[in-house]
């Protein structure tokens, strides 16, 4: 692999991996939110504890995302400083205003919230929490929106003689129709990922508290209610980008020829070349209406779209890794409905009520209650809104590729002039150890903090206060 | 407006390094001060409230180098490849070590999570050092004097905190560091001082005396607030080193990057002046809060059971 790819790879690795503990932070902020407003309401112990256990949840999961996001904010320039160069009228100011109006919010609010229990008013103490999910959803916003712009550039100029990105509104950028459409997805799926921690760690815990019931029923809600609006919203995010990148949309099904009522497979074998594969599920016209809205729509080949961009951009591929393109968008939504599914199948299981449905056998019956086959896959819940997730942004990004800035500039001319083999293959190793050792101990103090009792044993003795020191 | 924003960045630099500072040295000295499992928590727990919010000045102070100076922002970090990279992952390692280490009940996960700590701050430390000791010189590496002299900040930093933020014999050993790292800082700073002429190094020296005089005296606030406004002045100093020039070539003065050259146009530069205008007063202000409400010190004497 030559410095370009290296570099590529490394980005990868670092972004995947911090987006696998980011949705997870975005979702427990807002359950821990709601929890501790469900005890301030109704005054029960139950949420008093779970709010807690949420917490420190969420605070070793934030901490992950902090120290993986702080390197982000440094790759632009590490990586791609001839990217930042020519978008950091662009960028920059959108990740200064991400870190000063959402970053500050988020880290201060949070340390206030989990060590202020005994220092803060009760109602004050609680409105903490509430800054704290609002904070991660600006960050999310203000980032996807900077996302927003490489996938459908809007608000720029081209300076004449640097040939640099200028902002021409802000407002602009703020509401480009891609992030406004990718926003309430990205959102759904987070959602997913964080209700699926907290449905797997409910379940495996069940026996233990009953706390921990309510724990994975609110987990399995909050992870259907983020699948539907993740659905709803990928629906109308296909049809933002079959409009503004349609390269994306034709590489997602393999779609060489410009198509009337293309039909959409669910699963292929052979390859995905000009040839029909060898086999293939397709529903008729499923592209079409995922693309346009209409079964009978045009949906643009990948032929075309070449030929098209090779007379208005010059000569070269613009066409992206289809097998790439073609299985993550699949494996994206498998995920995705799999794990819907195993929400929905957990809390019709343990539905309290007497009804029986006619010919259904006796492990789909409601309330019939969780099966041990789930439990011993409890590990699902979680992985597979992970999976989404990360198959999401695979297929997002590398679907853009060769494009840096769709239309503007591409990857290779973003890449830092003079970096070596060397620096790239010694920080990726770095990276992937540590990271990869973060993992681990996350993962045991995860179990370690799920295992302890949720209600704390008093402490033996009072300690006495000491007095302030300013 | 640019040299507005020069300013701004100056003070993001200056906030971080004096607040991430202070629990950097904290992370050195939780092994030295603190001589059981009950006393090293009680030292994390000083900076526990905090650490987070100020490492976000770092993010703020990346955040405005990129939004005010992408091109110095660029050349830095692709031109510090490796040693920022480092910088990253030991501040990967010390953040998780600080927030997991009170997650979990057994006392080799605490010790090690205390070795981590303590090893992550000395070496990030260390690596800062050299890369403010690039910032004055160019982009060749100095000699071993910056490093020595960041190291000795934030022990100063530390300590002084330490001070000022427990009871008990953390805080009788803090003051003690305290008193001998100014003592020691103050005749190194008054040799150099002494040795080059700089009126800076002496007024420094002067600084650093009285902090670890006021710290034998138990005035902690004031020793925190003298090494801090040292720190901060030493951070300045190292930005407006070369007046203009931000980034100096050592092959070629006309490669320099100086503000000008180096700064966002104008339309950027009218942006974050609007959001930077708006924003950064509450963050400050928000902040000082978290400072007023977790005002107690921390008990580090153990409690007879």
């Amino acid at each position: 692999m030559d410095v370009l790819d290296l570099t590529r790879l490394q980005f990868a690795v670092v972004t995947i991996y911090h987006y696998l503990f980011v949705p997870v932070s975005i979702s427990l902020s807002a359950t821990a939110a709601g929890f501790h407003l469900a005890w301030l309401r109704t005054g029960r112990e139950k949420y008093l504890h779970l709010t807690k256990f949420t917490g420190k949840l969420l605070i070793v999961t934030f901490a992950v995302g902090v120290v993986t996001g702080l390197v982000q904010e440094f790759q632009f320039g590490l990586g791609w400083s001839s990217f930042a160069r020519f978008y950091g009228d662009v960028f920059g100011p959108t990740l200064a205003i991400e870190g000063m109006l959402a970053f500050f919010l988020e880290a201060t609010f949070l340390a206030l919230w989990y060590f202020g229990w005994d220092r803060l008013p009760r109602r004050l103490h609680a409105a903490t929490i509430v800054v704290v999910a609002v904070g991660t959803l600006l960050s999310a916003y203000i980032i996807l929106a900077a996302n927003s712009f490489m996938q459908n550039p809007v608000a720029y100029a081209l300076d004449p003689d640097s040939g640099r990105a200028h902002l021409t509104s802000f407002t602009e950028l703020l509401t480009n129709e891609v992030v406004l459409a990718a926003f309430p997805h990205t959102m759904g799926g987070a959602a997913m990922a964080g209700g699926g921690l907290l449905m797997a760690i409910g379940i495996w815990r069940a026996s233990a508290d009953t706390a921990f019931r309510t724990l994975s029923r609110v987990g399995a809600w909050t992870m259907l209610i983020g699948g539907a609006v993740t659905a709803i919203s990928g629906d109308h995010l296909g049809k933002v980008m079959t409009a503004v990148q349609p390269m994306k949309m034709a590489a997602a099904e393999a779609l060489y020829e410009t198509t009337t009522g293309a039909p959409f497979s669910i699963f292929a074998i052979g390859e995905l070349g000009h040839d029909r594969p060898f086999f293939s599920i397709e529903i008729p016209g499923l592209l079409s209406f995922l693309g346009t809205g209409s079964f009978g729509g045009t949906v643009q080949g990948i032929d075309d779209l070449q030929a098209a961009y090779t007379a208005q951009y010059g000569p070269g591929s613009y066409v992206p890794m289809i097998p790439v393109a073609f299985w993550t968008f699949r494996l994206m939504i498998g995920a995705g409905v799999l794990g819907m599914a195993l929400a929905a199948y957990h809390l019709w299981s343990n539905w309290e009520t007497t009804r029986r449905v006619p010919l259904l056998p006796g492990f789909l019956q409601p309330g019939a209650g969780t099966p041990r086959w789930l439990t011993r896959f409890v590990l699902l819940a979680p992985v597979l809104p992970a999976a989404a997730n990360t198959f999401g942004w695979i297929f997002t990004e590398t679907a853009r590729q060769p494009w840096l800035a769709f239309g503007i500039s591409t990857v290779a001319d973003g890449v830092s002039p003079g970096l070596t083999r060397a620096e790239v293959i010694v920080s990726l190793a770095g990276f992937t150890l540590v990271y990869g050792l973060l993992a681990l101990v996350w993962y045991r103090l995860v179990v370690h903090l799920s295992r302890k009792p949720l209600v704390p044993e008093a402490s033996p003795v009072d300690v006495p206060d000491p007095a302030p020191a300013y | 407006m640019i040299t507005f924003w020069f300013a701004v960045l100056v003070l993001a630099w200056v906030l971080y390094f004096v607040l991430e500072g202070f629990d950097f040295g904290v992370g050195m000295l939780s092994p030295v001060l603190g001589r059981d499992e009950h006393e090293r928590g009680a030292i994390v727990r000083t900076v526990g409230p905090f650490w987070d919010g100020n490492e976000v000045w770092l993010v703020a102070a990346v955040g405005v180098t990129f939004a005010a100076f992408p091109d110095w922002y660029a050349a830095l970090m692709s031109a510090l490849y490796l040693p920022m990279v480092a910088i990253l992952l030991l501040l990967a390692v010390r953040g998780t070590a600080l927030e997991f280490r009170g997650k979990h009940d057994s006392p080799s996960w605490r010790r090690r999570a205390d070795l981590l700590l303590a090893g992550s701050s000395a070496g990030i430390v260390a690596l800062w050092g050299a890369v403010l000791g690039i910032l004055v010189d160019g982009l060749a590496l100095g000699s071993g004097g910056e490093v020595t002299g960041t190291g000795l900040a934030a022990v100063l930093l530390g300590a002084t905190f330490l001070a000022l933020r427990t009871t008990g014999p953390v805080r009788r050993r803090a003051r003690d560091v305290a008193r001998h790292t100014g003592t020691a800082g103050a005749v190194t700073l008054l040799l150099t001082g002494v040795g080059t002429g700089s009126r800076l190094t002496l007024a420094a020296a002067g600084i650093v005396f009285i902090a670890g005089l006021q710290a034998r005296r138990s005035r902690e606030g004031t020793a925190f607030a003298a090494v801090a406004v040292a720190v901060a002045a030493a951070v300045a100093a190292v930005f407006t080193a070369h007046g203009d020039v931000v980034l100096r070539s050592t092959l070629d003065p006309a490669w320099s990057l100086t503000r000008d050259s180096a700064a966002a146009g104008p339309e950027a530069l009218r942006l974050i002046t609007v959001a930077g205008v708006l924003i950064l007063p509450g963050v400050l202000v928000y902040q000082a809060w978290s400072y007023w409400v977790f005002r107690r010190r921390v008990a580090s004497e153990r409690v007879p059971s």
